[in-house]
């Protein structure tokens, strides 16, 4: 990727001590009046926010408020967009999807996007490592034993939850630092999205930087550090979750509840 | 000597042998045709001329360059695949979002361009290219020519390496989710647009070798893929794409049914093939190892 | 609409004084040409289906002309209804199969068949073979009342058919059969689901098309006394989609610019021998990579944004 080498070489020389104490500082992720379309329709009116190393976001919103917009304007997968997105500095915006993806950044997408051609194993397998530091295929099947038990069969034969597992599971291997999960608790049963939620507390404290999208507040408020609130293509609220409590009128009437 | 329904044992064995030779060639071409539909959403017209273009790199080494059959038989194909390859970037990749008619005319003119160019620097009249392992063994019930022997043999091991590529490797398994979901696969980190390159660079490598194993067989001539071509849409129609290992067994038995037509009905031999389709889209309209869809 | 009639009734002025300008049997194998690709277009630009083999219908109605007035030398109006029912029942047998498949399947289909029937042409005894049917005499038609032999009579004649062909194609587009099939094209699953049997809607302009380009192939055999396997051939279908696509998909004026266009064009070549097909090659590529609307296509657009609607 020569474009990161070069925005390396144009930063200032910094020593070693002093710009990892610089970059842990600095959010991981900062989305600034970020906009989208999907051919002529504009999705996203300028979206901001911003993401600490190790922090657990969520973005609520009701249907259509441009959640999973956000996350794939973030990956690179929208047809058009504008606006700023930095990792770690690097400005996101302007290079296809699989350069981001190579930068730390793993996407797990709304309709799993298990493939069917594949079987559980080589489902897993797939996304390549982009930094050091990942999760083995053992480590994996310990967090999910059932993929493991399973891993020879189609990976579109397996259950919704099982689906939702092994979508979570494949991207842990890359060792991106940063996990972009679009509602994986849609459409599962109360004990499967629990144990989702044990599963994304697990991964918190392993030091994944978790990007959550949530329609489901409940579940998310047992996660996350904070929510941000969006409504018609913008951020319009930040919540942090110890303040959830005081807010949770203001919240019910944001999601329509 | 015993005989079949009346048809001597040699003019079965041979029809026979000819018949696998055909079906060799069908199964490796369409095998190529199914894995660039599957990536590109193309049907490559072009695929009969680029056969061709093997057949007629091997020659030019041999007769211009004293390249002999074994060397060409690696340099040719990444030579046409090469070309396949620049034909990718320069156009194909401009069209992935047109309907796929659009793809199969721009590679049937692309057919026309190269066949009418190799007509006229080298006519039509063909070249014969020297056996290169003359010879052969008396089975008893055939004369089996070493090379033809050696045609059918290494057809098999190159489809199966072509399989085992597809359905058991890292490279293969890309490809394959790449097929269904492009966009997920790239977000990934895969460069897909080089994978979408490389798959066709391989097709049309494919094609090429092919060509190359027939140049011994058959005169080498600018029309030689012209006709090939059009069988093999057959072929494919009647296999359906959905299935490696379903374009193999499709590709050698249908070559198999043209040698026995021959055998026993030779009139027919010609448009076998064809009344094997009208009854495939009578009776499994999406092919016998398409997925109904 | 009053710049379209004004055009109409020029085309139609010069149509009927062209033959004292150009040469007869230049105009009449363009004609028949025209209405060959309007009959592709047909399928194509209104029923979104593509045919890759229609040279079977035009060059085996060509045969079925040439067979009825040479060998059983019957009246050449019998000929060519002959020439025009054979294709309309290969149409038939053929679409029949051919839509069990949709999308790019369709024209590898129809292509397929079409190399069955070429090879079928190739070995059946009424053909001629590799020769063809040679030397078809003209005979006069409507019991002796025209006589065929002047070049410029039969040019009115062909004429005549030419008009008629291409009013039936305007007919079928613009009644309530051709909203269904433009319906089909555009979402053929809403087309069901509103209760068209959209199978019957494809094969029934699947047959029209087979017949009309029937109707055109006979009709060429009689101007130009032959029928060869050139008119069977893959490249003859080839050239027929070249045709439709210079000219315009969907446009109905198109395939016929694109006839003469192309027709012109061999008709200055020929002695280039094997670089026509490359010169057609490549333009298949320059339409389809940059023109994909076609002549008549890209002219209107260009005429609309020069005077903006209203």
């Amino acid at each position: 990727m020569p474009w990161c080498r070069k925005s390396r070489q144009s930063s200032k020389p910094m020593s070693v001590p002093v710009m990892a104490e610089a970059l842990l500082k600095a959010p991981l992720l900062k989305v600034d009046g970020l906009q989208a379309w999907y051919g002529e329709s504009h999705i996203l009116h300028g979206v901001d926010f911003e993401i600490g190393h190790g922090e657990l976001v969520t973005l609520l919103g009701r249907n259509g408020a441009g959640k999973t917009t956000t996350l794939k304007s973030v990956m690179g997968i929208v047809e058009k967009r504008s606006g700023s997105v930095t990792f770690e500095g690097r400005q996101l915006v302007g290079h296809p999807s699989n350069e981001i993806a190579r930068l730390g950044i793993a996407y797990c997408p709304e309709e799993r996007g298990i493939f069917s051609s594949l079987n559980v194993e080589e489902n897993l397998l797939l996304p390549p490592v982009v930094k050091p530091g990942g999760m083995s295929l053992a480590e994996i099947y310990q967090l999910f034993p059932n993929l493991e038990e399973r891993k020879r069969s189609q990976g579109t034969k397996l259950s919704g939850g099982e689906q939702q597992m092994l979508a979570i599971g494949r991207i842990l291997r890359t060792g991106a630092p940063l996990l972009l999960l679009d509602e994986p608790t849609e459409g599962l049963a109360p004990v499967i999205v629990q144990r989702i939620g044990e599963i994304i507390r697990e991964l918190k404290s392993r030091g994944f930087t978790i990007l959550l999208v949530e329609q489901n507040f409940h579940f998310a408020a047992t996660v996350a550090d904070r929510h941000y609130v969006m409504e018609d293509g913008r951020v319009v609220d930040m919540i942090a979750s110890a303040d959830v409590q005081q807010n949770i009128g203001k919240l019910q009437a944001y999601l329509g509840v | 000597m015993f005989e079949l329904l009346g048809i001597p044992p040699q003019a079965l064995f041979g029809q026979l042998l000819l018949g696998l030779i055909n079906g060799a060639f069908y199964a490796m071409l369409s095998l190529g045709l199914a894995v660039i539909f599957g990536m590109l959403n193309v049907i490559n017209f072009t695929h009969g001329a680029q056969y061709m273009m093997g057949a007629f790199a091997a020659w030019l080494m041999l007769t211009i360059l004293d390249i002999p059959f074994w060397v060409a038989l690696v340099l040719a194909p990444i030579v046409v695949g090469l070309f396949g390859v620049v034909l990718e970037k320069v156009m194909l990749k401009r069209i992935y979002h047109l309907d796929h008619l659009y793809g199969f005319l721009l590679t049937f003119g692309l057919a026309l361009v190269i066949e009418g160019l190799f007509q006229w620097k080298w006519g039509s009249s063909g070249a014969p290219y020297p056996s290169p392992i003359p010879g052969g063994t008396n089975l008893g019930f055939m004369f089996l020519p070493t090379y033809r022997g050696f045609v059918v043999v290494a057809a098999l091991v190159i489809c199966l390496v072509t399989w085992y590529g597809i359905e058991r490797t890292r490279l293969g398994a890309y490809l394959r989710a790449a097929t269904e979901n492009p966009t997920l696969v790239r977000a990934f980190g895969i460069n897909v647009p080089r994978l979408i390159t490389l798959t066709y660079g391989l097709g049309v490598g494919l094609a090429a070798l092919a060509g190359v194993l027939a140049a011994p067989i058959q005169q080498v001539s600018a029309l030689m893929g012209t006709n090939l071509v059009l069988v093999v849409f057959a072929v494919v129609v009647i296999g359906g794409m959905g299935s490696i290992m379903g374009s193999i067994v499709t590709g050698f038995g249908l070559g198999l049914v043209e040698g026995l037509t021959k055998v026993f009905y030779p009139p027919a031999s010609n448009t076998v093939i064809f009344v094997v389709m009208a009854i495939v889209l009578l009776v499994k309209p999406a092919g016998l190892f398409g997925q109904t869809k | 609409m009053t710049a379209q009639r004004i055009t109409g009734v020029a085309l139609l002025v010069a149509a009927l004084a062209a033959p004292w300008f150009a040469y007869p049997i230049f105009l009449m194998t363009a004609l028949c040409f025209a209405l060959f690709a309007c009959a592709f277009n047909l399928l194509l630009g209104y029923v979104g289906l593509m045919s890759f083999g229609h040279a079977m219908f035009f060059g085996i109605s060509g045969y079925f002309f040439g067979h009825v007035v040479k060998a059983w030398g019957m009246a050449p109006e019998l000929g060519i209804l002959a020439g025009v029912a054979g294709a309309a029942v290969l149409g038939a047998v053929t679409g029949a199969l051919a839509i069990r498949r949709q999308g790019i399947y369709f024209a590898m289909i129809t292509l397929a068949f079409a190399q069955m029937i070429y090879f079928l042409c190739v070995q059946a005894p009424f053909t001629g073979g590799e020769d063809g049917l040679q030397g078809i005499v003209r005979k006069p038609l409507l019991g002796g009342l025209i006589p065929t032999k002047d070049d410029r009579v039969l040019y009115y004649v062909v004429l005549a058919i030419f008009l008629f062909g291409y009013g039936t194609i305007y007919r079928i587009i613009h009644s309530p059969f051709g909203q269904v099939l433009k319906a089909i094209r555009d979402n053929e699953q809403r087309a069901v689901s509103l209760g068209y049997e959209a199978d019957r809607y494809k094969l029934l302009a699947f047959v029209l098309s087979a017949a009309l380009a029937g109707l055109a192939g006979a009709t060429k055999a009689m101007v130009l006394q032959f029928a060869t396997l050139t008119d069977v051939s893959a490249a003859m279908s080839g050239e027929v989609v070249l045709m439709a696509l210079v000219g315009g998909l969907g446009t109905i004026i198109g395939p016929v610019v694109g006839a003469f266009i192309i027709i012109t064009m061999q008709n200055y070549l020929a002695a280039a021998g094997e670089f026509v097909l490359v010169i057609q090659g490549v333009i298949f590529v320059v339409i389809v990579m940059a023109f994909r609307k076609g002549l008549v296509g890209e002219l209107t657009d260009w005429w609309k944004s020069r005077r903006p609607a209203g």
